[in-house]
Formats: C-alpha cells, structure tokens, sequence
C-alpha cells in the first residue's frame, strides 16, 4: 500500500496536466487569424456596420482603457460620459462603424494586458499609446488620431524652468512615466548625465517634482497642461520638444494581431479625419495646446 | 579520559560498525531508489513538456514570454540596474539583524523599568507586520521628503532603504524572539546556577544557541528581501524590475520579465544553497554519526 502511493499520485498527477493542457473547444483564435485574411481582401468595399462587425459581443462595441482615466482625455474617470478627447474620440469611431453610445461598454484594460498574447477582452482599446514599429509586432494599430508633442514640466524660479535648448536639460534630474515615449525622449534626445526616475503612473512624478526629488518632469503636452493647470500649483511649462510630421509620435487605438476590426476601425479614422470632425474634438479638448515654447 | 579527547573519539569513530550484509543491502536499495527517482523525473518532466508544447496558444505565448532576440537584448540593462537592488539588499540586511535583535530584546526583557518601550516595541511590530510593504514604502518614500524639513534627505533610494528595514524589522524581531523563546528554561536555569548573571546567560547560553535555530527561517526572511527590493522603484530608482518593465512597456513584449526573474533568483540561490549547508551541518553534529 504505501510502496503504491507515489505512482498513483504521478499518474493522477500526469491525468490533470494532460486533461488541462487538452486543445480547448474554442477555435477562436486560429478563426480571428483566418476570417482576417478574408476581410483585409473584402473589407475595400465591405459594409463596416453593426450587424457584420466581428465584435466580442454582437451589436456592441467593448472599449477598453486604463484606470484612473486621466484629463485631458478622460474627464471624472468615467469614460462613459463623453468627455475628455479620447473618450470623444472613442465614441465618433463608434458611431461611424454604427454604434450608438448606448452599444458602447467600456472595460478597464491596464497598460500591460493590452498586449498579453491570446485573446483580447475588448474590441479596441484607447489609452495614449504611442505607435512604435515594434510594438506592431505584437498587436494592431488604427492610423493615428493624435500627433503628440513632449513637453517639459518644472517648478516656477527653479533653475530648471529657465532652460532654453535641450543642452540645458541635460544636467537636470529628470522624471518620466514608464512605458511612456517621453521616457525614450529623456533616453534618446535629451541624454541627461544623471538617470532618470522613472515612475508608474503620472501622479507619483507629479509628487516627486513637488518635493523636489526630480527637477523636471518630461510628459505629453496635453497632460502638461492639466499638471501645470489643475495638478501642481506653481509649476510652469518649460518648452516642448519640436515633433517631426512623419516620425512624431502618434497616438493610436490597440486591436488584437490580426483583428478583423483594423480596416474598419482605419476606415472610421479615415472619415473623421477628412471631414474635419477629429480636428473639431482636438480643438474642443485639446485647444490650449499650443503656445508652449520649442526647445532648440 | 578528558572530555575534550572523548569528544574527539566520539566525532571521529563516525561510521558505526555495521554488519556487511546489511551494508549491501542498504547499498542495493538506494541504487534502485535513485534509478526508480530519475525515471520518474523524466517521465513527468516528459508529459509536462509535451503537454504545454501542445497546446494551441503556446506559439504566441513563447513568442510573448520566450522571445529569443528581446531575451539576449535586455540582459545588459536589467544586469547593471541589478546593481541597485544588491546595494539597497546589502545595506538593509546588516540593519535589519541588529535592531530585529535589539527589538526582540526589549520585548522579552521582564524589567519593569522597560514597561514604556515593551509598549512601543508591540505597537511598532503590530503596525510595521499589518502594513504592506508597498504602502510604507509610498508613505516614506514621497512622504517625509514632502514634509520639508531641515538637514532631511529627499532621495528615494535611501528612504526607501529605511522602509524595507522598518518593515522587515518587525518580522525579524519576530522570529528571534520566537527562537530565544524556545530555549528550553533548563539553560537558563543551568546558567542560573553556574552564577551567571541574567545579561551574561543571554550572552553566553541562550543567544548562541537561539541564533543557530533561527537561522533557516531568518535566511528565509532575507530571501523574501532580496526580492522586495523591488518595490523601492515606485519611488523613481531604476532598479532591475523597472527596468525590465521600460523594456516591456517599450516593446510591448514580457521576455524581459523572465530575464529579471532570473536575476532575482540567482541572487537567492547561493543565500539559499547556504542555509542548506549550515543546516546539514547542524543536523550532522547534533546526530553524531548516527543515520
């Protein structure tokens, strides 16, 4: 009897290994790679609309973020209301592919799980993320919605709220958001002699450049507006970096590798684009944006 | 006989006579326990293999996790971030021996002059084990230095330093006093009776053989460290984790989370490795040659 145990335990231990790892009944992803080929060739001239999108729930349109949704994008932390330029963003793609809000669920998506290979649990997913050619490797991007500029953030009649140039910045304590493109601005433009802080979220270099732990923060410039504006009394926007049109940053919508939804999604971009409504939402939400100094 | 040479026989005769016949058969039967053990080895390790190899995600999980070019690519700066938690572990580790001991001995002193800090020495462990770790790390590491006072550093790295050393105090404290505790009272009361005063039966009884028991459980405690060291870079530093993950985020690929896995657990196995070697040691003299 005791000589028996190990071998049964083995067995019923290899039985649970085998019957978890067994190929699971939904054929969903070797599906989405298929129907995906299809619709690159057919979607040109293919109706993009409710009723023969591929969307997780049929007829409705899941949209995912990170939380807390910060402003400008987002306003109240509440994507569903509308405000703030991504969330209005979101919902005139969703009305161009036929979704009426009332079809739109939105989901929390943390920054990490919009590229966790599998599949996804949303359609698309909005959060300021940059378009990278390596990233593509491992999800979908839409066209881009945004050209984003880096701004510079410091605190008022410090030595860091005088620079001018990027040779000024180098000798500065500098913070950024990890995963941000203003993290690899600080890493490839601006080369500092120190390291970076790098920290999780926009809140805690926001507390660090209070408590004069960093000099200068580096951020997108629309959130540089909100910091100096609502977040961080006596804090000023020292200069933004000039963007290049074709290798400036642009914020793009996150799909699954190989959704059948990117040609859609491209399409609605396409139209907002041309018929000037995105510019309307940029200058609705975004309209301060522009009289920061450039950095030379 | 003088006891120092009977001990010496006693350690040296350690084999004891054992009839021949017994020997081989002991022999035999731990050939085939380890023939039957690597069988068995390979044979599970096999059906693992070929049932994770299998499965139909697993193409876009090795690309995920197990991508070769980002695995080689993030070495070099997840290797020199490394050097940040070594420090922060190293520094933290001297501290957190000598004020767990000190606390674990206030808390066991019966002196009644003491009484105020037996008080703090139990509030201090009840809210330093009760609080993640993480949060008194955030509420010193952003805190204090937003207080604003004179003569007070603002770095990150040594704050967060002193919040893995309070936190992990109280659980050190913890475990010393559970092996003074254990010290059968017959070794005090020997002591007693030797006239050794209480302060020198602690010092010469009771501590060094305290110290000995605890040492697996407190080698686990600084296992444990070693990896919370990674929690000091919400503050700002770049240490290996962050630094795996600005490649992560940078990529959107998780291969550079298995490299910084393998940092961390090579830095625990020669701490590791050790304890089992001072364990066995123990066991070997306490067992005298004896199986």
């Amino acid at each position: 009897m005791r000589r028996r145990t190990p071998i049964v335990v083995t067995a019923a231990l290899s039985a649970v290994v085998l019957a978890a790892c067994a190929p699971a009944n939904n054929s969903a992803s070797s599906s989405t790679s298929a129907s995906a080929s299809e619709s690159a060739s057919a979607s040109a001239t293919a109706a993009c609309s409710k009723d023969t999108l591929k969307t997780l729930a049929a007829g409705n349109l899941t949209i995912g973020t990170d939380k807390p949704a910060y402003p400008p994008y987002f306003v109240d932390d509440k994507p569903e209301n509308g405000q703030g330029f991504e969330s209005a963003v979101a919902y005139a793609v969703a009305s161009k592919l036929g979704y009426q809000p009332t079809d739109v669920t939105w989901t929390v998506v943390p920054f990490d799980k919009a590229f966790a290979p599998g599949t996804k649990n949303f359609d698309f997913d909005i959060n300021q993320v940059s378009i990278t050619d390596e990233r593509k490797k491992a999800v979908d991007f839409s066209d881009g919605y945004y050209t984003v500029n880096q701004a510079v953030v410091a605190l008022k009649g410090t030595k860091a709220a005088e620079a001018k140039t990027t040779a000024d910045l180098q000798s500065l304590k500098l913070g950024a958001q990890v995963g941000t493109t203003s993290l690899d601005y600080i890493t490839n433009v601006v080369k500092p002699t120190t390291a970076p802080s790098v920290f999780s979220s926009t809140a805690d270099p926001t507390a660090a450049l209070k408590n004069k732990q960093i000099d200068a923060l580096v951020v997108d410039l629309p959130t540089a507006y909100y910091i100096t504006g609502a977040q961080l009394e006596n804090s000023v926007i020292v200069g933004q970096f000039k963007a290049d049109k074709n290798s400036g940053d642009n914020f793009g919508l996150v799909l699954g590798k190989g959704s059948p939804l990117t040609e859609c999604v491209n399409q609605a971009i396409g139209q907002l684009s041309t018929s000037g409504e995105l510019q309307q939402i940029q200058d609705k939400w975004l309209s301060q944006v522009t009289n920061a100094p450039y950095f030379s | 006989m003088s006891t120092a040479s009977a001990a010496a026989a006693v350690t040296e005769t350690a084999q004891p006579y054992v009839d021949p016949e017994r020997r081989e058969r002991r022999a035999r039967k731990s050939r085939r326990n380890a023939i039957v053990a690597t069988a068995s080895t390979i044979l599970f390790f096999v059906v693992v293999s070929v049932a994770v190899l299998n499965s139909p995600g697993w193409p876009s999980v090795q690309d995920a996790f197990f991508n070769p070019a980002y695995f080689w690519s993030s070495w070099p700066s997840i290797l020199s971030a490394l050097l940040v938690n070594i420090k922060m572990f190293l520094i933290a580790e001297v501290a957190i021996l000598i004020l767990g001991m000190a606390l674990a001995l206030i808390r066991l002193s019966k002196s009644p002059t003491l009484m105020p800090l037996r008080i703090v020495g139990t509030v201090y462990t009840d809210v330093f084990r009760g609080t993640p770790t993480l949060l008194v790390v955030l509420l010193l590491g952003f805190g204090i230095p937003a207080l604003n006072l004179q003569g007070v550093p603002t770095d990150p790295l040594i704050w967060g330093t002193v919040a893995l050393i309070l936190s992990y105090t109280a659980y050190v404290a913890e475990v010393f006093r559970a092996g003074i505790a254990s010290i059968h009272p017959s070794q005090r009361a020997a002591a007693q009776s030797l006239g050794l005063s209480t302060t020198q039966a602690n010092r010469y009884v009771v501590l060094p053989q305290a110290v000995r028991r605890v040492i697996p459980p407190l080698l686990n405690d600084f296992v444990s460290l070693q990896k919370d060291t990674a929690l000091v870079s919400v503050l700002g530093p770049i240490e290996a984790l962050r630094a795996a993950q600005i490649i992560v985020y940078s990529k959107f690929n998780y291969t550079p989370y298995i490299v910084a896995a393998i940092c961390f657990i090579a830095l625990t196995i020669p701490l590791a490795r050790f304890t089992d070697w001072l364990t066995a040691r123990q066991e070997a003299q306490r067992s005298m040659g004896s199986r």
